[in-house]
């Protein structure tokens, strides 16, 4: 057990920073291991995590999003992206602009408008 | 660019040894399989055990299982189950076993109701009865305790 | 310049078993681009979170997938244990890593046979799937079920396997470890493979890094990665090197594969003889899960990412399980690009897709 992996790194910062902070990690040739949303006490977080293949770590940028406040889309400069946004955005109702592949909410061919997000949320 | 790592015809002794054995399948219904001893093929219950705590129903991931507490019964819907077991380590009382036998396949879903048998209900039911009985006497014994301090105190009054 | 058109290629094909749809623009015999689609087969596992306690959740994780079962449940139990602070017991650890290596070598000879069958080796297929039949008996014999082994729970595990069965769980690997060097030498060293595997659909090594993509797609690229040395489970006790090829075609990915099982076999062999003396297989876990984890874990199919946050009840705010495929969906789509039409069903194939897990 003396080579223990790196621990889990979480950085929270802002909405408008999130593009600058996603072209450093590319160009520390970071590899982008996950996005995915979630709510909690009322408002929508987004996680953006980053995995180094050499050193196992993983850094993990947290923004917290205010009531149907936009987001920059990244696959301008992570081109995969597409589908965790597409997820986010049908899933959770994230309002994502310009994603470069985007299904208009026809990722998952599903009935229902943001079924993950909890009951009464929807209003907005 | 010749690779001298491949050649042809390297499939030809398994071929050949394939058309010479005996199949690898067996003629199931006929010969009948064998099930290990730990196959989690169905749910089963002692149902005189149970002391209907609802612990399996409120694990179950499926919501395959009911109970009752007062009629004594426990319910299982067995197209539902999952046979994951998991409300076999949960049960109290251990009760619950998950034994070998897959549930056959029907036409509509149908639930299974275990009953407990009349002696244990009997017994039960008369269990019952004597917890009422010594509660109301509890309850009697302390109200006339009430009274008679209450008595007293307006008697010193 | 050939006349452009466009072909829908599934959801339903003979070389899926799930479906998943792709738009090919073709000229002439030659794809241009693949606009893939998938949402036929979305259940919303990760929603029945809010719905269903922590512990019964591991049951739910683990039905994400039926063939890396195993690994699901175990990624879902160790991230909410490493989210609560358990330290899960030793014995554990060994058997959790023995039974996924296991399910490894049950995957990997499921894509073997599928991918012989996708190239139109019948035979071989059937071959690939009589030795799997093997695993799968060791694997019922252990835990009671053939694809969904519902042993694992947040704490540690609930079945052990006692000695004897260790030692025909020993006796099964070699004889599989016999059988597939038989099989192997049709494999990786026929005429007609070659002419069908070689030099098909390259995806090089800054494409790999580049579209993100996981696992033994990767590696075959030349990507020398694999989160089992991250050090989870008992890997830390355990000799390995990750497995790569610097071909980056369907050979290579063939190849990479095939060694896998090998290396799986010599794990389970140093798991088997590491394997601890203390009875312990789990740890009793009262308190109510907070707070948040990301845990990665390597499955036959590549790096999965299990994400959950609790809230201080019963009930966990979010579980997330970003799957393999997922990720290497893009990679597939520009290894498509340039293909022959023929081979698409082949390099479909060759990511090993497993399209219901990737819909959760």
């Amino acid at each position: 057990m003396d080579n223990k992996c790196p621990e889990n790194v979480l950085e929270v910062i802002q909405t408008s920073e999130l593009l600058v902070k996603v072209m450093e990690k590319k160009k520390q040739g970071l590899r982008l291991a996950q996005a995915c949303a979630a709510v909690t006490e009322g408002h929508t977080q987004l996680s953006y995590s980053f995995a180094n293949d050499e050193d196992f770590g993983l850094t993990t940028l947290r923004i917290v999003l205010e009531d149907n406040e936009e987001v920059p889309s990244i696959t301008e400069i992570i081109p995969y992206a597409f589908f965790y946004e597409n997820e986010m955005k049908e899933l959770f109702g994230v309002n994502i602009k310009m994603i470069n592949l985007d299904y208009n909410n026809k990722l998952y061919r599903i009935e229902e408008d943001t079924p993950f997000l909890p009951k009464g949320k929807e209003e907005a | 660019m010749a690779d001298k790592r491949f050649r042809i015809m390297n499939y030809a002794p398994v071929a050949l040894k394939n058309l010479f054995s005996k199949p690898v399948t067996t003629t199931y219904p006929a010969e009948p399989f064998v099930y290990p001893e730990r196959s989690r093929g169905h749910v089963d219950i002692d149902i005189d055990d149970c002391i209907g705590c609802g612990m399996c129903v409120r694990c179950c991931p499926p919501g395959a299982l009911s109970v009752n507490k007062n009629a004594g019964t426990w319910t299982i819907d067995r197209f539902d189950c999952i046979a994951c077991g998991f409300c076999v380590t949960k049960c109290p009382k251990k009760c619950l076993h998950i034994v070998p036998g897959y549930q056959e396949p029907g036409g509509e879903k149908t639930a299974v109701t275990y009953t407990k048998s009349p002696e244990v209900l009997a017994a039960e039911a008369k269990k019952r009865e004597e917890m009422a009985k010594k509660a109301a006497e509890a309850k009697a014994a302390k109200e006339a305790a009430e009274k008679a301090k209450a008595a007293e105190a307006t008697e010193k009054a | 310049m050939g006349k452009r058109s466009v072909i829908p290629f599934g959801p339903q094909h003979p070389v899926l078993p799930e479906p998943i749809h792709l738009d090919l623009v073709v000229e002439d015999e030659k794809v241009v681009e693949a606009i893939p689609s998938v949402g036929f087969v979305h259940r919303g596992l990760e929603s029945l979170v809010t719905k269903k306690d922590f512990n019964t959740m591991a049951y739910v994780a683990e039905r994400t997938c039926g063939i890396c079962s195993f690994m699901h449940g175990m990624g879902y139990c160790e991230c909410v244990e490493n989210m609560m602070g358990v330290e899960v017991p030793i014995r554990a650890k060994f058997l959790r890593t023995i039974w996924s290596e296991m399910s490894r070598v049950h995957s990997h000879l499921l894509w073997l046979g599928l991918l012989a069958d996708g190239f139109g080796h019948e035979n071989l297929f059937y071959q690939c799937w009589r030795i799997r039949e093997r695993i799968l008996d060791m694997l019922e014999m252990t835990t009671g079920g053939r694809c969904i082994f519902s042993v694992n729970q947040v704490g540690g595990v609930l079945k052990d396997i006692p000695d004897d069965m260790l030692k025909s769980i020993e006796e099964a690997i070699t004889d599989i470890e016999a059988e597939l060097k038989v099989v192997q030498k049709t494999l990786l060293y026929d005429y007609t493979v070659k002419s069908r595997l070689c030099g098909v659909g390259i995806l090089t090594k800054e494409q790999a890094h580049d579209l993100g993509t996981v696992g033994p797609f990767m590696r075959a690229s030349g990507i020398k990665s694999d989160m089992r040395l991250r050090g989870y489970d008992a890997y830390p006790y355990l000799d390995f090197e990750p497995i790569t090829s610097d071909d980056c075609d369907c050979y290579a990915r063939c190849d990479v594969r095939t060694r896998e099982i090998f290396q799986a076999i010599d794990l389970i062999r140093q798991a088997i003889a590491k394997m601890p003396s203390e009875t312990d297989l789990a740890v009793q876990v009262k308190d109510k899960p907070s707070g948040e984890y990301f845990m990665r874990v390597e499955q036959p199919r590549g790096e999965a990412v299990y994400y959950t946050k609790g809230n201080g009840s019963m009930f966990l705010d979010r579980m997330r399980i970003r799957t393999p495929t997922f990720a290497n969906l893009p990679g597939l789509c520009e290894t498509l690009k340039g293909a022959d039409l023929a081979d698409v069903g082949l390099l479909v194939i060759t990511i090993d897709p497993c399209v219901s897990c990737t819909e959760r």
